[in-house]
């Protein structure tokens, strides 16, 4: 039992008991369902063949790691996080920059900007799907055809594109409001300062909004990415992961195997390594972020 | 050598749009010329429009209408950077993620001056300014002394012909304050810039002006030298605003209107010669009967048994040196109330006295004094002062004249 600066002790038996409910359900929430996905992607535990079933060594993971369309759901997961953050964050500061600006009917086009994310992503997507990329129906073959261009099919020949585009769609509003939050607390006195100094407008948001904005773009870029890595309704809903698997990321991956394939062994397996992957991935953004927080 | 001029400049916000819209005057018409090398100082209460009227010199904001001149060049339509101006402003404004260094080259960089040439400008202003260690550190890691030099040395460095301070000094402590009042009179010195300086403290306007325009409303009230404006105030406001603490004022009568001045009736039926022109050929012809405000400075009070003024004690502050009596109006609008002593109106309700440190008074005590009446001030009912019949012999003195510098070179010159 140790004391605190305060004269307060810390730890024994007492504060422990009192710590024990919430520590006890944490636990239960996440060390429960970790462990039993470790323990599954040990087993064979195919739903199909129950069998077949005992301790499969390090089987799953093996099959897992020589399939290749684990590196295609890899690959196919760094692309969608990379071009969603690159376009939310370039975007998103390019908004936040432009609804700053005084002009009539701010308030509307604020509101607009924002909506999107108060939207399901089931429903944003079926939208997506069905009234803007469809190629009968949709907007973008109408107005391909104003031109005279042939409509194009957004799901079958840019699958990976078009489920890119829906997600930055539904993340933009969130860049947009946790930029224009922060670029509004950019002094004034600073703006001005730099204007006496020699500074255009491309100066000042190059040397001094954009500097200002480090922070909360980090903060963006951190929480975006958590969401990111786990993107599942828009594929279910648009394009299933196809054609073929040009549209499966990681999380999608894991779906396909445990609850089509109802190989629950192997579907663990790949859990396992996701969650390997988001730790690298944490690790190293966590620490980039938390220092350029501090600084 | 670089002087500003500016002509009936007036500045109007709009408020609402379309049939609602409603204007507001912040500024009416101000008229000021600043000569080369001239440090002037606009002072008045808060919201009078003196920052204002340093941002549209700035270029930060547009004059409504009038021109600004400088050196005989409008620049109403130049902007900002290309006045050739340089300010410091009250947050200091400083770049938070730039260097001390960086700070102070972000202009020059800009202006595409190289690396060398912007190191050597920087090392130079900083040279001036005892900055050197400090060049590489981050603004938040420096003092609020430190900030307002690094503020002031960005300014530098852009060589500007007219240096814009607004309120620099608002943000640091007491000590410091005096410290950098005085650095910056030596960067006057040393840099032989014009110097605009925007303030609410009347200690800083003294001691650094060498002209002080005090504005009120959107509207000049004087433009003077610093004794000018304590020893001859133009209308009633100047007289309360400059000079701590504030004149006391009384309603008298005139008595007599005489060539040696106005004889005025005190409360107590005494009557005492005031030396202010009343006469018709001076142009504020005043007759006897009318009722006229005298205000007389705290400082310029004297304690005196059988003066002519007196009143009850309210409270006493001893500074050691000096004492402050707060006292009863002489007049007796402000008997016995403790409450007519707050900040805004106790130049009309109580009266203060300043005496030496000895004085031995309890509160409570009713006390008599009289006052110096070659240093007392008559204002008319529409707040005018009459002109005083002798002119202070400081009032022609310049800032130049109360520092060491002036008189180094005046003995280098008889040499």
């Amino acid at each position: 039992m140790s004391t605190r600066a305060s004269g307060r002790t810390v730890g024994g038996l007492r504060t422990l008991s009192l710590q024990a409910p919430a520590v006890g359900l944490l636990l239960m929430w996440m060390l429960i369902p970790l462990v039993m996905t470790l323990w599954f992607s040990f087993q064979r535990y195919n739903l199909l063949m129950p069998s077949v079933s005992g301790f499969a060594g390090v089987d799953n993971y093996y099959y897992l790691l020589t399939d290749p369309s684990l590196w295609t759901a890899m690959g196919n997961t760094l692309l969608l996080v990379g071009w969603v953050l690159v376009a939310t964050v370039v975007g998103g500061t390019l908004l936040a920059v432009l609804l700053q600006q005084e002009f009539f009917g701010r308030g509307v086009a604020r509101l607009f900007v924002i909506a999107p994310f108060f939207i399901m992503p089931t429903v944003s997507a079926l939208v997506w799907k069905n009234m803007m990329m469809h190629p009968v129906n949709g907007i973008f073959a109408w107005i391909a055809s104003l031109f005279g261009l042939p409509a194009i099919d957004w799901f079958a020949s840019l699958p990976l594109t078009s489920v890119i585009i829906i997600v930055t769609w539904q993340w933009l509003p969130f860049a947009v409001l946790i930029l224009l939050t922060a670029i509004q607390s950019l002094d004034d006195d600073q703006v001005e300062a730099a204007r006496m100094d020699g500074a255009g407008p491309l100066a000042i948001f190059f040397y001094i909004t954009l500097p200002h904005l480090k922070r909360a773009i980090s903060v963006v870029v951190m929480i975006e990415m958590i969401f990111l890595l786990t993107i599942f309704a828009e594929i279910f809903v648009t394009t299933s992961g196809g054609p073929g698997l040009a549209t499966t990321n990681l999380a999608y991956l894991i779906y396909i195997r445990a609850l089509l394939d109802f190989d629950v062994g192997g579907a663990s397996a790949g859990g396992v390594i996701a969650i390997i992957l988001a730790n690298i991935v944490a690790f190293f953004l966590v620490r980039t972020v938390a220092k350029n927080l501090e600084n | 050598m670089s002087t500003l001029t500016l002509k009936n400049i007036v500045k109007e916000f709009t408020s609402g749009s379309g049939a609602s819209a409603s204007t507001t005057q912040v500024i009416k018409g101000v008229d000021l010329e600043v000569k080369d090398q001239e440090f002037v100082v606009f002072v008045g209460p808060s919201g009078c429009g003196k920052s204002t009227l340093m941002r549209m010199i700035a270029g930060l904001e547009n004059a409504t209408s009038g021109d600004i001149l400088i050196d005989g060049q409008r620049i109403n339509d130049v902007g900002p950077a290309e006045r050739g101006l340089a300010m410091v402003f009250q947050s200091y404004a400083l770049y938070p993620h730039m260097t001390v260094g960086e700070n102070m080259g972000f202009s020059l960089k800009l202006a595409g001056v190289s690396k060398e040439e912007r190191a050597k400008k920087v090392n130079a202003a900083a040279d001036v300014l005892q900055l050197g260690p400090l060049l590489d550190r981050k603004p938040k890691a420096l003092s609020g002394g430190q900030r307002q030099r690094v503020a002031i040395g960005r300014a530098i460095v852009r060589n500007p012909s007219i240096f814009l301070f607004d309120e620099p000094l608002s943000n640091l402590d007491a000590a410091l304050r005096v410290q950098m009042r005085i650095e910056l009179a030596r960067l006057h010195a040393e840099l032989k810039a014009t110097m605009i300086y925007v303030t609410h403290d009347q200690i800083e306007a003294m001691t650094m002006a060498d002209k002080i325009v005090v504005l009120q409303g959107g509207v000049v009230e004087q433009i003077g030298s610093p004794m000018e404006l304590y020893h001859h105030p133009r209308n009633r406001f100047v007289a309360g605003f400059i000079g701590s603490p504030k004149m006391n004022f009384l309603d008298v009568t005139v008595t007599d209107v005489q060539a040696e001045g106005v004889t005025v009736r005190l409360p107590d039926d005494s009557e005492s010669l005031v030396r202010v022109a009343g006469q018709p050929e001076a142009g504020s012809a005043v007759s006897v009967g009318d009722r006229l405000t005298m205000g007389v400075r705290p400082e310029h009070l004297i304690l005196d048994d059988s003066g002519p003024l007196g009143g009850q004690v309210q409270v006493i502050e001893r500074l050691g040196g000096v004492t402050s009596l707060y006292l009863a109006s002489p007049d007796g609008s402000g008997d016995g109330k403790i409450g007519g002593l707050k900040a805004d109106d106790q130049a009309d309700s109580g009266w203060i006295l300043i005496a030496d440190g000895d004085v031995a008074s309890r509160v409570g005590d009713n006390i008599r004094y009289t006052f110096d009446s070659a240093r007392a001030h008559l204002f008319t009912s529409d707040g005018l002062a009459l002109p005083s019949l002798d002119r202070h012999p400081l009032t022609g003195l310049t800032r130049q004249d109360n520092s060491l510098s002036s008189v180094s070179a005046a003995q280098a010159t008889d040499v």
